[in-house]
């Protein structure tokens, strides 16, 4: 691990007290901080303690009310993201955004292709630029591979390469692995020790505190706006930051409640979607959580879509509380007693716009219901009920739930999905890109439900996760069910085996 | 007192006060406005638009559009003229005429829902052919011998008022489309769908049900607005109403329903049908030129897709401002 001294290199790139203000909300209060080329330097904090109007400060998004940024040492601002790019500072966010029809190399060199005479682009040099570009990262990607259907992973690729062609010197990651699979996480982390050997300064955004120790050298931990520490991560432990982040000790984030297994509750006999997943036959009983694991594409997704009604089955059969659900019919399986709560939460599980309040009416308007109208006053109770149950944190029910942040979003999920009083519930990684604090409520949630009798289904990728909450582990690889792992034999090497076809069970 | 501002930044009150001004303004100083004739004139002539317009904000509220309205009017007026001219008796006529839009309403729903075609393309494609078929059944003829009875209830006033005699029914469907709209499960799915499809699928709503419905009262809706334009006018052609749809999209646009779906309400789409309705009164009152007129209605259009945004941006900063400060993440 580098982690400078005082008397070594000086800091490519430093905040010094900087403030930012939205409104009465203070933002950002003072911090400072320093990243110094060849290190990887990790940015800890919970949802909403700052981190991403940092980040915006640093990419020219937000200017700061007061404070300075110091390019190699002198002062600099940055009247918007195109000066932050010019100094050498790029920002790889979380789900790129490339142009699908274009190839590799044209997203990489749009609006500054090689040209030919005539202006005519000059399409070998953006090819042999790009070979380059992914060279230098050591990856093998073909410029000429149109966009379209590359993984998150591979779009990330890009979007790493496009910053060093612009030779950028600090590399902005912003939770850059929340959608990876383990393989892909691992290739990512290969490119970025390369750019930290070729110099350049990272600053790595992670909820997975795990990475944060694999990876960085130092960390910066925001809560609230302030800073609390910047330290090097040697000799840290994981209970060290996380009691920096949440400002107190997190009693368990997994309290698993040991509950007796009842009756069946959800069978899912041989179904079969062609071409997505094949003769998954499984179980879940009355107050078990049934963890399913498996990598991003193994077919976990579109089986509970299936089950749920969104996608129809070709094949099998689907049975809630000994009721055989109709195919492709979702208000026939939440009559049944299912609920689904999806993994994509703004595209799926919530209306933007919509207020909270009539959001978690969405899964009511066929209960509360009073001579044909909507009751809007049992609606309201009904949402306030569970907005309150979960802990949401808002202003008001009737604002939009885009006011809110993400783990409050994921929680607005949750109540609508737990406000129709599910005997079944499937949760689609309930606990993405929330932090470690909304994470350990969400756990204590699902154990509280299970002790309640109701059958949870969690897909999730993150191990630790299923590990701690499942009390048996479905796994799937390549769209077939390859292991069922009771609680005591699951292990990440028995998980990843299956999930990764290493073993057939 | 800040949300007293952000409610009354609503585009669709902005659009009320606009109607109202307008009136007020035109009272005053237009000649000829205030007189009970010019008034049922301006009345009678918005009617269509208002018709079709009470089904089309619903489309639109869930992201959905229909340009045929204004053919399956006209396909509706034709065919009633063509029967009425074989000696069916009307009483028959009018309940086929309204079946046929039933059907048109249906084949649009169908090709939308059935075959996952965007609505845009798949009515304008049924606009030229119903318009068409509207054609071949009437030619060029003019139908204009419908019973007394009928043209008196289309074309009368109540009393001595300045209001037509149709405006009553129109207040009733009115009442109905508001209140399914903004007060039943129905209507809440529909904007849920508009605002977001898939979510709403994930809600357990029913999206391409819901989304039929809609085509086919809107079929019957413009049929009956078809029914009325040949009785009002006392003129069945195969080419009345053409044109109808922009007026009508017009006015629910500029009512502040948000042509992405998901957003608007019936009150706005409302005052914006009559706000188009008495503006272009008034421009002809004032002998403003047609063209003049055309470029007007165009610039209004304009405003209003950029109104209820600029509007909304407004409110929406509001809130997530006090949100903000209300929340403190801790």
């Amino acid at each position: 691990m580098t982690h400078p001294s005082d008397a070594g290199p000086a800091p490519v790139l430093a905040l010094e007290d900087i403030s930012k203000s939205f409104g009465a909300v203070r933002a950002l209060r003072d911090v400072s901080l320093e990243l110094f080329p060849g290190e990887v330097h990790a940015l800890a904090g919970e949802n909403g303690a700052g981190k991403s109007t940092l980040i915006k400060t640093l990419a020219g998004v937000h200017r700061p009310d007061a404070g300075r940024v110091l390019l190699d040492g002198e002062p600099v601002v940055f009247h918007g993201p195109g000066d932050a790019r010019d100094a050498g500072i790029a920002v790889i966010y979380q789900e790129p955004t490339l142009f699908p029809d274009l190839s590799i190399a044209e997203n990489i060199f749009m609006g500054r292709q090689p040209r030919r005479a005539l202006g005519r682009i000059d399409h070998k040099a953006t090819h042999a630029a790009t070979l380059a570009l992914m060279r230098r990262l050591g990856v093998e990607l073909d410029p000429d591979r149109p966009a379209r259907g590359l993984s998150i992973a591979d779009q990330q690729i890009v979007e790493i390469a496009k910053a060093l062609s612009f030779e950028a010197r600090v590399l902005i990651m912003d939770e850059p692995t929340a959608a990876l699979t383990g393989s892909e996480v691992a290739r990512l982390f290969g490119v970025v020790r390369t750019l930290r050997e070729q110099g350049a300064a990272v600053l790595f955004i992670s909820h997975r505190l795990e990475e944060i120790f694999e990876i960085c050298g130092r960390v910066t931990t925001l809560r609230d706006g302030a800073l609390i520490s910047s330290e090097p991560v040697d000799g840290m432990t994981e209970d060290d930051l996380v009691r920096r982040m949440v400002g107190r000790d997190l009693d368990e984030l997994y309290p698993k409640k040991d509950v007796k297994p009842g009756q069946v509750a959800l069978s899912v006999r041989r179904l079969t979607r062609e071409g997505v997943f094949t003769d998954v036959s499984f179980e879940v009983r009355h107050g078990e959580i049934v963890g399913l694991a498996g990598l991003v594409g193994a077919g976990r997704t579109e089986v509970a879509r299936a089950v749920f009604g969104i996608d129809r089955w070709d094949g099998g059969e689907v049975e809630v509380q000994g009721r055989k659900l109709v195919n492709g019919a979702p208000s026939t399986a939440m009559a049944a007693g299912l609920a689904l709560v999806p993994e994509d939460r703004r595209a799926q599980g919530l209306v933007m716009d919509m207020s909270i309040e009539r959001n978690i009416g969405l899964t009511g308007l066929r209960t509360t219901v009073r001579a044909g109208l909507v009751d809007r006053g049992a609606e309201r109770s009904r949402s306030l009920d569970w907005a309150v149950k979960l802990q949401v944190k808002y202003a008001r029910i009737a604002d939009a739930v885009s006011t809110l942040s993400g783990g409050n979003q994921q929680k607005v999920v949750l109540a609508k999905w737990l406000a129709t009083g599910p005997r079944v519930l499937i949760v689609d990684e309930p606990t993405r890109g929330i932090d470690v604090g909304t994470k350990a409520e969400v756990h204590r949630l699902l154990g509280e439900l299970a002790a309640d009798g109701v059958a949870v289904l969690m897909i999730s990728s993150d191990l630790p996760e299923i590990l701690g909450m499942a009390d048996r582990v479905l796994v799937m690889h390549e769209g077939r069910l390859t292991a069922e792992i009771p609680r005591a034999e699951a292990t990440e090497e028995t998980v990843m085996a299956a999930a990764t076809g290493r073993a057939a069970a | 007192m800040p949300e007293s501002l952000t409610r009354a930044i609503r585009w669709d009150t902005v659009v009320g006060a606009l109607l109202v001004v307008l009136l007020l303004l035109s009272f005053g100083t237009v000649d000829g406005f205030g007189n009970a004739l010019n008034l049922s004139f301006l009345i009678g002539n918005t009617l269509p638009i208002a018709l079709i317009a009470l089904p089309m904000t619903l489309l639109v509220v869930s992201g959905e559009i229909d340009l045929s309205v204004a053919s399956t009017a006209g396909l509706s007026g034709a065919v009633m003229g063509k029967l009425w001219n074989e000696g069916m008796a009307i009483e028959t006529i009018i309940p086929l005429c309204l079946l046929l839009g039933v059907v048109c309403g249906l084949v649009n729903g169908l090709l939308v829902t059935r075959l996952g075609l965007p609505s845009l393309a798949v009515t304008i494609g049924t606009l030229a052919a119903y318009r068409g078929i509207a054609q071949i059944v009437l030619g060029s003829d003019a139908v204009t011998d419908f019973p007394s009875q009928y043209l008196d209830f289309a074309a009368g006033r109540v009393g001595n008022s300045f209001l037509p005699q149709a405006f009553l029914p129109f207040l009733v469907l009115l009442v109905i489309a508001v209140v399914v709209l903004h007060a039943t499960p129905f209507g809440r799915s529909l904007f849920a769908i508009g605002a977001n499809e898939e979510a709403a699928r994930f809600a357990g709503i029913r999206v391409k049900r819901h989304k039929l419905i809609l085509f086919t009262v809107t079929g019957l809706m413009a049929s009956l607005t078809g029914i009325f334009w040949a009785l009002h006018y006392a003129s069945a052609r195969y080419d009345n109403a053409t044109g109808l749809e922009l007026s009508v999209v017009a006015a629910v646009l500029l009512g502040g329903i948000d042509f992405d779906g998901g957003k608007g309400t019936l009150g706005g789409a409302v005052a914006g049908v009559f706000l188009l309705g008495a503006l272009q009164n008034v421009m002809s009152l004032l002998n403003v030129s047609a063209q003049s007129q055309i470029v007007v209605t165009g610039v209004l259009l304009v405003i209003s897709v950029l109104g209820p945004r600029v509007a909304r941006q407004i409110s929406v900063a509001r809130a997530g401002r006090r949100a903000a400060a209300s929340t403190p993440t801790s």
